[in-house]
């Protein structure tokens, strides 16, 4: 087929106005917001059913055509640039939400949904249940956080957000329809267990063995108030102790941590939020003094004290998502922002942070710290992050060195990159065991026989 | 800057108030004549630790002799510090200026107001009150004198006649502080340690009272009960709180009689939390609010921002309202506030 033809082809599965090859929309198709090359892609598409998803990767399996699966691209690692052009298949027209179980806690949506977009249903709909929120800006997609493993506002009690899918629908590289989890057999999405977890296929590949267009998950309950302990020590060797202590007490729901040389209160210190969640006054009172007490021999050595907030920061600490860590992207003018996502175990957060130190200062850039604890303390998400200005190419020059950079540091502390870019997936893959690797390309051969999804992303 | 200090006046003190009359350690003439003594002479002693820095003790030594100046002095010379050091270092950072601060207010004319770090009441600061007022603010002409709470005076020391020096500049002749803070370190503080302050600083509720005065006809009574709360700088200058029941007479509000007020009014709680006495600040707050709830107060009536951010939110719980002086006012004088 030559390219005028697949565009006819597309037309008919979507319908003419869901298709495009203009230069204008392609232009937005071929970058994300972060710092990658650029690449143009041939096509993109608004499938609105999985029907017109499958009909979409039969014809590019057919006619070997790349599929880049794309949310809101909003990962800042290039991970829907199609490096080797073909068909982008934006989700967002799948934006339905399907069902929601409130007595089993979970809930079915297409892949277009947005966080914004669940988010709001819940709060309206179902005011006492609550997904995992990440400090994304509302319009990614839930499913796109899924596929890189993200982590939202529950992760210290629950885990990765992949870790709360209960079911998936797929569309194979071959276009056959598949269903994971409970789902499979019957109409009920609660749980991926106890079956052999196949989820593990396609969770974390970015796409690149096939494309979600439906996926259940957790809800957690909601409780009515939340508010926010900020601990803060100068010294970041105590930050390990500090939510080895917090973690333990099983009285937080979120824990995050945060660094930067801005605003001046906050340059050399390291801040340490705490939130907390109840029904009843009575019940976040409880919550809170457990936490202080768990910190009490700290706080009375003077290396480590609560902060108290003024109204507008305490307004911003429990803002979510926290629309300041937005906003940073912005620091610079010129909204340009990037950061290395390092998954780390928490006794590395000094090494990290001296880290990011040495490559800011090296690197003459700012930047800025964020962290949140994954499971009770089994690990964390360490980023190092640097805004640029996308007008001054020595800025964005300047961040780009600093990213890669973070990625190195962040395999010398014994972490993983997160998310990383596909230049940095080939040096996790070359790092890896050689057995490892094969077993990783073993899988993909097998799910993706001609290389069409999301090509450039998890090759060996 | 030496803080004037007269030894011989406690050495010849019979009542001790300073330390019989704190409300946060318990002491007898005969265990608070002793400490003063080790304090005077520079020793060590549980007060330099067990302070809360509500600031009461310079209200009530009436020889004017400066108790608390001299607790933060001897805390910072023997390395005390009453809150954790990043929370320390955080305040210390806070007010360091910026680019973004402005330094000189080149339009600014009398009656001028000092907001200090308060930029979000010049919003507030509207109607027939604040007629043709200018406002200067910002870290330029922060008065530092928080630093008191954190054993660190050789901050507000070092800093201080940079500030004045920048009010100065303007060439005002009388400068109206809205926070009490910044009143009290341009008058008892500075008078404290010999600073020459170039400006007539004119308090807050001096200015509202003078201003209300000359509306009077304009001012409707409020016919409200309502409880004040005292911010601990209060008790540096207590003359000006003569204005306060003047106010209150003019815009028919009853101050309600209870325990906690006056002398004996306790904390915000918020330098409590800062210093991480939680259960302190958790009960000071309680027994506070609950005498005003005893007092059957409508109104909560705040005079500095910082307690009202610290104990607005509690009070309302209450079934209080909380109000700042200046909101009480405009409402006596018909106006909405937003
Ligand atoms: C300011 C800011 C803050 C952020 N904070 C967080 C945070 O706190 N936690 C967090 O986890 N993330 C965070 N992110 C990263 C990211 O924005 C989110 O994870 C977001 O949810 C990703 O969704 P998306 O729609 O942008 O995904 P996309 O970037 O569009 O997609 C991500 C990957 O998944 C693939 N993909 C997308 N949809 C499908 C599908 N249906 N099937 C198969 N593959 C698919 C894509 O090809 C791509 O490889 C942040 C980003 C920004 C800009």
């Amino acid at each position: 087929m030559n390219k005028k033809e697949v565009h006819k082809a597309l037309a008919e599965i979507v319908g003419e106005e869901y298709v495009s090859d203009s230069k204008e929309d392609l232009y937005i198709y071929s970058r994300d917001p972060g710092l990658a090359e650029p690449h143009e892609a041939d096509f993109v598409v608004l499938p609105k059913t999985v029907e017109e998803v499958q009909k979409i990767v039969q014809l590019a399996n057919k006619e070997r055509i790349p599929v880049i699966p794309a949310g809101a691209s909003l990962s800042l690692s290039g991970l829907t640039i199609p490096y080797k052009g073909g068909i982008v298949i934006d989700l967002r027209r799948m934006d339905k939400i399907i069902e929601v179980n409130r007595r089993s806690r979970y809930v079915v949506i297409e892949a277009g949904v947005t966080h914004g977009k669940l988010k709001a249903f819940l709060e309206e709909q179902y005011p006492d249940l609550c997904h995992s929120l990440p400090e994304a800006p509302p319009s990614a997609t839930v499913v796109g956080n899924l596929m890189i493993h993200g982590q939202g506002h529950l992760a210290q009690q629950y885990g990765f957000n992949s870790s709360m899918v209960t079911g998936l629908e797929i569309v194979l590289s071959s276009g056959e329809i598949c269903r994971i989890g409970s789902c499979a057999l019957g109409s009920y999405w609660f749980s991926l267990e106890p079956f052999p977890i196949p989820a593990g296929l396609f969770l974390g590949w970015f796409g690149a063995t096939g494309i979600v267009t439906k996926a259940g998950l957790r809800l957690y309950p909601k409780k009515k108030l939340r508010d926010v302990e900020v601990f803060v020590v100068e010294d970041p060797n105590l930050v390990p102790e500090v939510i080895y202590r917090v973690t333990h007490t099983e009285m937080a729901e979120d824990i995050t941590t945060s660094a930067q040389p801005y605003p001046l209160m906050f340059r050399d210190i390291v801040m340490i939020q705490i939130y907390i969640t109840g029904d009843e006054e009575e019940e976040l009172e409880f919550k809170r003094k457990l936490i202080w007490s768990s910190l009490r021999d700290i706080i009375n050595s003077k290396e480590g004290g609560f902060m108290t907030l003024a109204p507008n920061m305490k307004i911003a600490f429990l803002e979510r998502p926290m629309s300041n860590i937005t906003r940073f992207a912005d620091v610079l003018k010129g909204g340009g922002f990037v950061y290395c996502g390092a998954i780390i175990p928490i006794d590395m957060f000094s090494t990290a942070l001296k880290k990011l130190f040495e490559i800011a200062s090296r690197n003459q850039v700012t930047f800025s710290h964020t962290g949140r604890v994954i499971g009770r303390g089994h690990c964390m998400m360490f980023s190092f992050a640097y805004p640029f200005n996308r007008e001054d190419p020595e800025s964005m020059e300047k961040a780009r060195k600093a990213i890669q950079e973070s990625y190195i540091a962040t395999l010398e502390i014994g972490g993983i990159p997160w998310k990383p870019e596909p230049p940095i997936q080939r040096v996790l893959l070359e790092k890896m065991p050689r057995e490892t690797a094969e077993l990783l390309k073993r899988i993909r051969s097998l799910l993706d026989p001609n290389g069409i999804m999301n090509p450039g992303n998890w090759s060996v | 800057m030496k803080l004037k200090f007269d030894k011989n006046f406690c050495e010849k003190c019979t009542t001790y108030d300073c330390l019989t009359k704190c409300q946060y350690m318990r002491l007898d003439v005969e265990s608070a004549k002793k400490e003063i003594m080790r304090l005077i002479n520079g020793e060590e002693t549980f007060i330099l630790n067990e302070c809360v820095t509500c600031y009461a003790c310079e209200e009530y030594c009436k020889k004017g002799n400066h108790p608390f100046y001299l607790i933060t002095e001897l805390q910072e010379s023997k390395g005390i510090l009453p809150a954790p050091k990043p929370i320390v270092k955080q305040w210390i950072n806070m007010a360091i200026p910026t680019r973004k601060d402005t330094q000189y207010f080149p339009n600014s004319r009398e009656p001028v107001i000092s907001l200090c770090l308060f930029p979000e009441f010049m919003r507030e600061l509207r109607g027939k009150l604040f007629e043709g007022v200018s406002f200067i603010l910002g870290r330029h002409f922060y008065c530092q004198l928080a630093y008191l709470h954190f054993g660190k005076p050789s901050v507000i020391k070092e800093r201080l006649p940079k500030i004045i020096e920048n009010i100065a500049r303007h060439g005002f002749k009388e400068v109206v502080f809205f926070h009490d803070e910044c009143y009290s370190t341009f008058t008892s503080y500075a008078n404290a340690y010999g600073i020459e302050v170039p400006f007539r600083p004119v308090h807050f509720f001096e200015y509202l009272y003078n201003k209300l005065k000359a509306l009077e006809d304009k001012v409707k009574p409020l016919n409200v009960r309502i409880a004040y709360q005292r911010n601990c700088s209060t008790r540096l200058t207590p003359d000006k709180e003569q204005y306060l029941d003047r106010i209150f007479e003019l815009i028919g509000v009853e101050r309600t009689q209870r325990e906690y007020d006056k002398e004996k009014a306790l904390c915000c709680g918020g330098i409590f939390r800062g210093q991480q006495r939680y259960d302190l600040f958790v009960d000071v707050q309680r027994r506070n609010v609950e005498d005003m709830v005893k007092s059957k107060a409508e109104y909560c009536v705040f005079n500095c921002p910082y307690c009202y951010y610290t104990l607005a939110e509690r009070v309302y719980k209450a079934g209080i309202r909380p109000i700042m002086l200046h909101q009480l006012c405009r409402l006596a004088l018909g106006e909405t506030l937003r």
